[in-house]
């Protein structure tokens, strides 16, 4: 039985089922709200979810039961009597450490729990890193929205922001430097500063079994590195477009990723009416098209950064994502074959497993 | 002493009371106290910067008002949240 939190619009929805056939909606919580994301720790157990309400701000709840009552938990605000307010919490990451979680948030925040996501702390060392006054926000917001931990490694974190690129500390967070050798932004003029860090980071993911390896979807490009962030490759070619979202790695194959390509940033829609999945299982040296049971015709849709999920791995990797029209679809097979996990759900920002 | 009118999730926040008595002699002195006072509200009506949310309207005795308006003793503030959506 797989268990998919989806985080949409209008409420988070918690569904299960097994791949092959229709999941049942086993609780909706946060009705009318919009829930950006929602992760079950796999250590405790608990539910997290962030919550932007549209008139009390964004709030971060837990819950052991996610039919019961959700906590709010404390310390998700910046500091009193400063210049900006939390706009949103756009992720909610597992740490290395036995408690700790992360999240991150707009104003590109990062906030740290040291137990077990009840309570929060800001990270003041990216609060108050010198460049932020040259933060740059794109159309969603300056949003930290790619927490990244080093297996086994508490001191190593990467993240990922819109619009201000890769960021890494290996000291657990008390200091931040760029990583964004190689990459390449044409939304710059060509004779853009080489170190400008205007980086409209999209997704990133790293290979569990190889960490110095990571992919990265870009505003416009896909990318690899292989030294833990401080150097990107373009693996683009072979893809309909280079434009997205979302991606996920294989934990089991380092060399394997999946993203969903959109025909542009002009145009954030399936290419040609035809959703399908692009694999790689060579690092990025070739893409190959997963589409059978997607719709293949007059099919628009946009899929979010966060609404592209998995659980296990290899063999048994399965594949969950979500659009703005409500559909959720799914894997079994690694995403060999697909079919409908849910449908006319509100607008979906984030899915993920509880594996 | 003004009074404070609580509706929806702010009142059931605070204890399920709809009316609080808070002392203050500006709008925002008044929410900054009941906020302090009734813990659960802590950031539901104003935002890390002391500014009302986007979409709350504070209304004074029935006139809408803003964060330096002056408020007296007898004064009730209604919070309700805006017409906004979709």
């Amino acid at each position: 039985m797989t268990e998919l939190l989806v985080g949409t619009k209008k409420g988070l929805f918690v569904l299960e089922g097994e791949p092959g056939s229709e999941f049942e909606v086993k609780a909706r919580a946060f009705a009318g709200m919009p829930v950006e994301y929602a992760m079950r720790d796999p250590r405790s157990g608990r539910l997290m979810a962030s919550v932007t309400n549209a008139f009390h701000g964004p709030k971060i709840f837990y819950t052991d039961d996610p039919n019961g009552e959700w906590e709010q938990a404390q310390g998700v605000a910046l500091p009193e009597g400063g210049d900006e307010a939390l706009e949103r919490i756009w992720t909610i990451v597992a740490g290395e450490d036995e408690q700790t979680v992360y999240a991150g948030g707009d104003p590109g925040v990062l906030f740290e729990s040291r137990d077990g996501g009840l309570s929060w702390e800001l990270n003041r060392a990216l609060w108050e890193h010198p460049t932020r006054p040259d933060w740059t926000p794109g159309g969603g917001g300056l949003c930290l929205h790619s927490i990244v931990p080093w297996p086994g490694d508490p001191d190593k974190l990467t993240l990922g922001l819109s619009a201000v690129g890769i960021w890494l500390t290996d000291d657990g967070g008390k200091s931040w430097r760029n990583g964004n050798g190689g990459i390449s932004p044409r939304y710059l003029p060509d004779d853009a500063p080489a170190d400008t860090i205007q980086l409209c980071i999209h997704n990133v993911h790293r290979a569990p079994k190889q960490p110095e390896r990571l992919f990265m979807q870009f505003h416009g490009g896909v990318y690899r590195s292989d030294d833990a962030g401080e150097n990107w490759t373009s693996i683009a070619d072979g893809l309909p477009s280079d434009f997205g979202f979302p991606l996920v790695v294989d934990p089991d194959d380092p060399d394997s990723a999946f993203v969903i390509p959109l025909v542009a940033d002009m145009d954030r829609v399936t290419p040609d009416g035809c959703v399908r999945v692009y694999e790689t299982r060579d690092a990025g040296a070739s893409w190959t098209p997963r589409g059978d049971g997607l719709p293949s015709e007059h099919a628009y849709l946009t899929v979010l950064r966060q609404a592209f999920g998995r659980a296990g791995g290899g063999d048994q990797l399965e594949l969950y994502f979500g659009a703005t029209s409500g559909d959720v679809f799914g894997s079994g097979d690694a995403g060999a074959t697909w079919f409908s996990a849910a449908s006319h759900l509100p607008p979906v920002f984030s899915v993920r497993t509880s594996a | 002493m003004c009074v404070v009118r609580l509706r929806g999730p702010l009142k059931q926040l605070a204890g399920g009371e709809a009316d609080h008595p808070v002392d203050g002699a500006t709008v925002v002195e008044v929410l900054r106290e009941l906020e302090r006072s009734r813990p659960a509200l802590d950031g539901w009506i104003l935002d890390e910067r002391g500014l009302i949310r986007r979409h709350i309207n504070v209304f004074v005795n029935g006139e809408q008002e803003r964060e330096d308006s002056q408020v007296g003793p007898d004064d009730r503030i209604d919070i309700l949240p805006a017409i906004s959506g979709g």
